[in-house]
């Protein structure tokens, strides 16, 4: 019993970790782009990695100051997202997808390639860019804290809690863009574009605006997730961990401010409280180890995800904040 | 009664109005000398179209050598299936490009302009498939309408203070055209649960919100009921009555007769005819254009003579071979059928 309660622990911390915050920024940016304007981003991962080593190549390999870094990476999100909006756009939705898709894929096999090597530094990765931050941490960073029987060290607390204040500035400015009529013009283009265009409303720019902030948000979930781990490798920018932010935002609710924070949170502590959990039982001997081995858990953590993701869609469509009535009204 | 003889259907309704001047009796009275010829000169033309061409692969689906639409007037855009009036709606409101050809309005090239900019320009539209958002309410979809808004651009919105103000004022003037509309009950519901007609009423409100120069609505009755359809009929009267000019596709001809004050015909992407909606169902090429060129003409009393005579002749004349040559002939070629 008491292994389980550390379990939960663990997975509690999972949950208000810095990985956390990580999903939150990437579903904050799919929900403007997916929840809100209908875009089909498929590839938010490329803006985290952008994110990421603008950061880590700015400080580790051209010597610049960190801030200067993070306006890098800020920026060559913004190219991004122009250069995959300007072609699109004017299409069909499909077509963003299949651009996003196509560049997350192609930046991370460019960025781990040897002949990008002197730069990124291959696979290998590179670090020790992140100490200009951690560094103005208002407690020591290499401390111990206690919090709620886990143990977090101070430099994994700054970034936590500035990546945590990052997320609540991100939900206001998500917040007093769909209350206003920009989000209303937003919202419409989901609904169908052409409506929106004989009204008068130039619905491209639109989407491009949209685009470009979820992608400026994705970038800034990547810096947060590469400060968190002290380092940038290409390898922690798996798609996979876009369609894991689109399952944080449905979990929580699309469309909704704080959908994608509690999906996040929530997702990174299931998958973490399945990960443990599972451990914890096959070391009791609760589980056969014929049954399950342990090595199999990192695997089976994501099974059961799916299908509880496939149970949430049965029994509640709209997520945990979204409205039923706007959801079934697609059934009609 | 008066010496001046006055027509049927329309016009007689206009006349017996007075002389009180509304608009559409402007227009009305200043299209009753225009001919009836396709391509005709107007009075006052809101929007010319001067040789527009479009194509689709080896099909000509518009074909416009000229063609003036009457300020302050409504016009009733008719043809079959497939005569191109959609796309004629879609290249005039900028949703589609045409191959060739100039047109404008209010002396304005439309040419290369995109949809945004042909509204903006005050020239609005509705779909033939009703285009109502269904996840916003009914008066978001309304407040969407309004035009030059302050709030709809990306760094003015998050500052509210600015565009407060202009929100309420809009906000005022949708319910307005909801209570119009009578759908104001329906306010914070989502457009997605209106029925079809509702959905076409809001539609059109929604266009006002933009307070137009011309609406375009493309089949606006089209699966209303009949009580809905004459509320619809009111209130694109009303669209004349403020001035606007209204330029509509509909099928159904009670409803073209009643409220146009010109038609135009359109087949296979050319004009027809045009003229007004007394004049349209004696046109021999509109006619032709619905029922297929080689239709049989109604017979007149001395066809139908000539013709039941002639049949009697060959009857008698069958008759009288039979009798004397082979008398299974007849018979034989009736089996053979």
């Amino acid at each position: 019993m008491a292994e389980l309660l550390d379990a939960l622990a663990v997975a509690l911390k999972a949950g208000i970790g810095f990985q956390a915050v990580f999903f939150a920024l990437l579903a904050i940016g799919l929900n403007i782009q997916f929840g809100y304007t209908g875009l089909l981003n498929f590839g938010q991962i490329a803006f985290a990695l952008l994110g990421g080593y603008g950061i880590a190549i700015s400080v580790s390999q051209w010597g610049l100051p960190f801030w200067v870094g993070v306006l890098i990476g800020l920026a060559a999100a913004v190219v991004l997202a122009l250069l995959l909006g300007i072609p699109t756009l004017r299409l069909r939705a499909d077509y963003l997808a299949i651009a996003t898709i196509a560049a997350a894929e192609g930046l991370r096999l460019t960025f781990r390639s040897v002949s990008a090597t002197p730069v990124t530094a291959g696979t290998r990765g590179l670090s020790g860019f992140s100490d200009p931050f951690v560094s103005l941490a208002p407690w020591d960073p290499a401390a111990r804290f206690r919090i709620l029987g886990t143990t977090w060290s101070g430099a994994d607390l700054w970034v936590t809690l500035v990546g945590w204040v990052l997320v609540a500035l991100a939900c206001l400015l998500v917040w007093l863009l769909v209350r206003s009529p920009w989000g209303r013009v937003v919202k419409s283009i989901r609904e169908d574009e052409d409506a929106v265009r004989a009204l008068g409303k130039n619905v491209y720019v639109y989407k491009m605006q949209a685009l470009v902030l979820g992608g400026v948000l994705g970038a800034l979930g990547g810096m947060v997730y590469a400060v968190g781990t002290a380092s940038a490798t290409p390898d922690q920018y798996q798609n996979a961990n876009t369609f894991l932010a689109y399952a944080a935002l449905i979990l929580g609710g699309a469309a909704r401010v704080l959908g994608p924070v509690i999906g996040a949170m929530l997702l990174y502590f299931i998958i973490q409280f399945a990960d443990t959990g599972l451990r914890t039982l096959i070391g009791n001997g609760v589980i056969p180890e014929d049954l399950l081995s342990a090595t199999d858990v990192a695997q089976i953590r994501f099974v059961l995800i799916g299908l509880g993701l496939i149970l949430l869609l049965i029994f509640r469509p709209q997520g945990i904040f979204g409205d039923r009535r706007e959801v079934m009204l697609d059934a009609r | 009664m008066p010496a001046e003889p006055t027509p049927t259907g329309a016009h007689a309704a206009s006349t017996a109005t007075g002389a009180g001047a509304p608009p559409q009796r402007l227009a009305q009275a200043a299209l009753r000398d225009v001919p009836w010829e396709v391509g005709v000169a107007k009075p006052e033309p809101a929007i010319v179209v001067d040789g527009v061409v479009r194509t689709f692969g080896g099909l000509t689906a518009v074909s416009v050598d000229h063609l003036e639409i009457q300020r302050g007037g409504i016009t009733g855009l008719i043809g079959p299936n497939g005569a191109g009036k959609t796309t004629l709606f879609n290249l005039l409101t900028g949703f589609d490009q045409p191959d060739g050809g100039t047109w404008s309005f209010d002396g304005r090239p439309l040419g290369k302009l995109s949809p945004h900019q042909v509204a903006r320009l005050g020239v609005v539209r509705t779909f033939q498939l009703t285009k109502a958002l269904s996840r916003l309410t009914v008066l978001q979809n309304m407040l969407l309408g309004a035009q030059g808004q302050k709030g709809e651009s990306f760094f003015r919105a998050l500052v509210p203070g600015i565009w407060r103000s202009q929100e309420k004022a809009n906000t005022d003037k949708a319910m307005e055209l909801l209570r119009r509309f009578k759908l104001d009950a329906k306010k914070d519901d989502f457009a997605g649960t209106l029925s079809g007609g509702q959905r076409k009423l809001l539609e059109m409100a929604r266009a006002l919100m933009s307070d137009p120069k011309v609406v375009m609505l493309d089949e606006p009755m089209a699966g209303v009921n009949p009580a809905l359809t004459q509320s619809l009929l009111g209130h694109v009267k009303d669209l004349r009555e403020q001035g606007m000019t209204v330029v509509f596709v509909e099928h159904d001809m009670d409803v073209v007769r009643d409220i146009s004050d010109w038609v135009v015909v359109m087949a296979a992407g050319k004009v027809i005819a045009e003229g007004p909606p007394e004049s349209i169902s004696q046109n021999r090429a509109v006619v032709d254009a619905y029922l297929g060129a080689h239709h049989d003409a109604p017979l007149t009393v001395e066809e139908e003579d000539r013709v039941l005579a002639e049949a009697e002749a060959s009857i008698a004349d069958d008759e009288r071979t039979d009798d004397v040559g082979r008398p299974g002939r007849g018979e034989k070629k009736r089996t053979d059928r």
